[in-house]
């Protein structure tokens, strides 16, 4: 009762503040570890070849940063990435969307975390951290903030992803 | 490159750059490597459609160049523990995108060594598209 009357944040928006949505299932493959590497110009043979990943002490070829495994397509799914511009919408009165940005943070220590490499299967799960309205060079804008956590198969937390969405 | 050491590093400093310049081949890799098949990155006619003068290169591959930056910056010994940037520009192919980072502050924490710096990548004019921060630890030398 003590929303502006012009604000877009509506009592459901902020209910869903911290809710965890479904996990989703995403895999870490080689195929996948080298495409993404190369994709971006990676150089580090760690990112292609077994052998020497396994000369470093990884447990496999590893997973070049920003790469948190492939989520499983299915026909008929949305195939959207966790957190990024997947997830749940809300009916807000903006047509147009951004993508704001993505930082990772990583948790490569043993025995809490580990590194992320081909093999490992990793569950996502997203929430909404926060809704924020501003006005901006694009006029009024939603920008929703999200997190995604990242758990392998050992349970243990590997990455962690923040995204900002902007609704304009 | 050999590797860097935590006792090297300066406040102020800045890291190796890393120069890009993404032909529309590399962006279609990217769609692929990704799962970011969204066609203002590779239909001309779509992008333009949208009102863009032609294609963009996906944000989400500017932050791995950042990602790419940091990994070949830190070594062998060094690791990523943070990085990420706003998507604040665009930027097209076949034009140069210039990766570069400056140590914000460096410390020591139960026995790691951590450096926090600013990452960005800008435009041949200057302009930074992708700012961003990240944090990394690199090995000491005892």
């Amino acid at each position: 009762m003590t929303q502006a009357p012009d604000s877009v944040i509506t009592d459901e928006m902020r209910a869903a503040i911290g809710v965890e949505g479904p996990p989703a299932v995403m895999e870490v493959e080689k195929t996948n570890c080298r495409m993404y590497a190369r994709s971006v110009g990676h150089t580090d043979p760690i990112f292609y070849d077994e052998a020497a990943a396994k000369a470093r002490g990884y447990r496999g070829i590893v997973a070049p940063p920003g790469f948190l495994g492939t989520p499983i397509f299915r026909p008929g799914g949305s195939g959207a990435v966790p957190g990024e511009l997947g997830g749940r919408t809300f009916s807000v009165p903006y047509k147009r969307i951004l993508n704001g940005g993505t930082d990772y943070e990583y948790f490569p220590d043993p025995p809490d975390g580990d590194a992320i490499c081909a093999g490992d299967t990793i569950t996502a799960r997203s929430k909404i951290s926060g809704f924020e309205e501003a006005t901006g060079s694009l006029g009024p804008m939603l920008i929703t903030t999200r997190e995604t956590t990242y758990t392998n198969q050992h349970g243990k937390v590997v990455a962690k992803m923040y995204g900002t969405l902007i609704q304009y | 490159m050999g590797q860097v050491y935590f006792e090297d590093v300066n406040e102020g400093d800045e890291i190796p750059q890393l120069k890009k310049n993404c032909s529309t081949q590399q962006l279609v890799l990217w769609a692929a490597g990704s799962g970011d098949f969204y066609q203002i990155h590779y239909d001309k006619d779509f992008a333009q459609s949208t009102g863009l003068k032609g294609l963009i290169v996906h944000g989400a591959l500017k932050n791995a160049f950042l990602g790419q930056l940091l990994h070949d910056w830190v070594g062998e010994q060094g690791q990523i523990r943070r990085f990420g940037c706003s998507y604040r520009g665009m930027d097209e192919p076949k034009q140069d995108i210039l990766c570069r980072g400056v140590v914000k502050k460096k410390y020591s924490d139960g026995g790691k060594h951590y450096v926090e710096l600013d990452v960005w990548t800008e435009k041949p004019d200057g302009k930074k598209t992708s700012p961003g921060t990240a944090i990394v630890t690199l090995p000491g030398k005892n």
